[in-house]
Order: C-alpha cells, then sequence, then structure tokens
C-alpha cells in the first residue's frame, strides 16, 4: 500500500477520530470503549478500527479485559494501539527524514552536539498554552501530576539510532519553545524523553 | 542451549578527580541511579569495586579512563534502563563531568548467563570494535548482533 494510501484512510471522519481516541489513550483500547468515547455503534467503531489496522496504522492484540484466567474466563479481546510503524506521505516527494540521519550521523562524529543544542535554543518561543504547543507538534502531551509527558516521539527514527544526540537537542528545542519552562529528560519507555515541569506559565 | 546475556562496558574520560567540587552532582546522583539500574528489569550485575558501591574507584588506560560493566538479560532491558529512565539526564550532562572520546567509548557482547566478566576481558571487547569495528564478538547498539544468525541489525 502506497503511503499516501495509508494516510488517506484517515480521510473518514469517524476513522480519524478513532485513531486519535487510540493514539491519545494511553492504553491498548477494546472496542467498546473506542465506541462509547467516539459515539458511534461497536459494530461500526468495529469496521473501521479494523480498517485502521489493514492500512498499518493501528496493531491489533487480543487480552483478556477483566483481568481473570484459565477455563471460563472467557475469550480475550480484541484490542487496538497504534501500530509502531511510521507512514510519511509527500506530495512532491520529499525526504527530510533520510537527510537528517546523515546530519545527525555528521554531528556526532563530529562531537558537534553543543552546536546542534545552541541551535535548538534558537529557536523562537510560542507563546500558546505549553499542552497546546506541544500538541500541535505532535508529542501528544498528557498531565502526570505536576507535570507534562508526551506520548509520541516526534524525532522517533532519529532517536532509535542517536539517542543521546536526539534527545539532548530535543530538551533544548521544547524548552526554547515553551521560553522559560522548565524541562527534564525523564522518559518512560516507549515516550518522549522530555518532562515538562512548569505546566502552568 | 546456555541462556546468553548481554554486557556492556563503556568509559570515560572525568574532567577532575571524584572529590573535585566540579563532580559533586555526578558523585550525588550514582546512588539513586545506581539504584534504578539494580531495579530495572532486566538488570543482571553491574561491577563494583573494594568499596562495594560503584566502580568510581577503578581506572584502566594508565589511570586516565572509569569504568562502568554490567550484564543485562536482553537489548531491550539494556536500552530502557540507559535511554529511557532518568539515567538519560545524566548522559545529556555528560560533558560537565567527563571530557568528549572521539573513539568508540562503548561496546555490548553475548556472555553465557552466571558469567561476570572481568575489566580485562571487557577492555579486549572495546580494542575489538575500536580496531576492527562491530562484529559478533564485540558491538555496539547502532550495529548490533542478535544471537540468532549474526546479521547485523540497524
Amino acid at each position: 500500500m502506497h503511503e499516501v494510501d495509508a494516510v488517506a484512510v484517515l480521510a473518514d471522519p469517524v476513522r480519524r477520530d478513532l485513531y486519535e481516541f487510540v493514539a491519545e489513550a494511553g492504553h491498548e483500547v477494546g472496542r467498546a470503549e473506542a465506541a462509547d468515547a467516539v459515539g458511534v455503534a461497536r459494530t461500526l467503531a468495529a469496521f473501521h478500527l479494523d480498517k485502521l489496522v489493514d492500512a498499518g496504522l493501528l496493531e491489533v492484540a487480543h487480552r483478556r479485559l477483566t483481568g481473570r484466567s484459565g477455563p471460563g474466563a472467557g475469550r480475550p479481546a480484541k484490542v487496538y494501539r497504534v501500530a509502531a510503524r511510521e507512514h510519511l506521505a509527500s506530495v512532491p516527494p520529499r525526504d527530510y527524514r533520510g537527510l537528517a540521519m546523515l546530519l545527525v550521523e555528521a554531528v556526532e562524529a563530529a562531537g558537534a552536539e553543543e552546536a546542534l543544542t545552541a541551535a535548538a535554543r534558537r529557536v523562537p518561543a510560542d507563546p500558546g498554552e505549553p499542552v497546546e504547543v506541544l500538541s500541535g507538534r505532535g508529542y501528544r502531551p498528557y498531565r502526570d501530576g505536576d507535570v507534562i509527558r508526551s506520548r509520541n516521539c516526534p524525532f522517533r527514527a532519529l532517536s532509535d539510532e542517536f539517542p543521546v544526540l536526539v534527545c539532548a537537542a530535543n530538551h533544548a528545542l521544547v524548552g526554547a519553545l515553551l521560553g522559560g519552562a522548565r524541562v527534564r529528560l525523564d522518559p518512560r519507555p516507549g515516550e518522549c524523553c522530555v518532562v515538562v515541569e512548569d505546566s502552568k506559565r | 542451549m546456555t541462556e546468553m546475556h548481554l554486557a556492556q562496558l563503556n568509559v570515560a574520560r572525568p574532567r577532575a578527580a571524584m572529590d573535585d567540587l566540579q563532580m559533586a552532582e555526578f558523585k550525588a546522583a550514582l546512588e539513586p541511579i545506581n539504584g534504578l539500574a539494580d531495579a530495572a528489569p532486566g538488570f543482571v550485575w553491574r561491577l563494583r569495586d573494594g568499596f562495594g558501591a560503584d566502580a568510581t574507584s577503578i581506572r584502566i588506560a594508565d589511570g586516565e579512563l572509569m569504568v562502568n560493566l554490567s550484564v543485562w538479560e536482553s537489548r531491550d532491558a539494556l536500552w530502557n534502563f540507559v535511554y529511557c529512565s532518568p539515567h538519560m539526564d545524566y548522559l545529556r550532562r555528560r560533558r560537565e563531568w567527563f571530557h568528549r572520546m572521539a573513539e568508540p567509548y562503548q561496546v555490548l557482547w553475548w556472555v553465557p548467563a552466571g558469567h561476570y566478566p572481568a575489566v580485562a576481558e571487557a577492555e579486549d571487547r572495546l580494542a575489538a570494535v575500536r580496531s576492527q569495528g562491530p562484529g559478533p564478538d564485540a558491538f555496539t547498539f547502532r550495529q548490533f548482533y542478535p544471537l540468532e544468525g549474526f546479521t547485523a541489525r540497524r
């Protein structure tokens, strides 16, 4: 399936809402929960969720939602989560990711991490509400007590290869964007590394 | 088939003596961060010196380099501790306490479960990565050699 086809699957508004709900949930989502959250019938939700799986945007697993096990515990239910694979569609074709990988490799080889973080610190602050600013940039932020964490790493393919360099740059970038907010690196496995300590400015 | 675990060594050149004021925040972080490692899923063992808490009194390369040597159940277990925990912020700040190193400073290799490598063995693995590049006997996260088959996974 061409990347544009995968992304185009999100054109349907109900499908889009279901995908967004699963992406923001922070846990594997069952059909009933998704249907109720989005406000559609369970059979319609199931239809759309499976279309999202076919397109490679969601993954499916089977879990016993009640926590019971053994004979008589019931059949495991289908649950959905965001697919690990990324889908990048650009028209006309662009490959910023490919160049970014070379640039990050060059920065590391040259020992130029400081130049990268300095450039990130020069990014102008966005005056919006921190959660809105991060949300607009794809971090998928959520409040966790006094701090803001983020479920998604916008630079995932790069951070998998060069974690310290990319996360240091991300730390500097988020600090600059949220001009004045205190930011530290304290990731949970699978999540973005950046934690924003001052959720109010 | 023997269960295999993943050993890792990383070395670093400190900017000052451990009791120097410049190293104070690094020194203060040792106990909590090592405690996180000890409690991390898949952690097996880490090198400690004669004083028992950590390996910070050990030096190699004519006294120039400090070492960090540990064993884990899997790549994911090690990755999650190193890059997906509060340890990450200390990695980000490493230049405050350690000089930049141009040559490779980290190496991974497979050991039989229950084998705790000595520093000399770890030094040999690092030398291999430095002179020959990553291979099945000594490799890196970026050029990783999993157990089944020996094809590098990026």
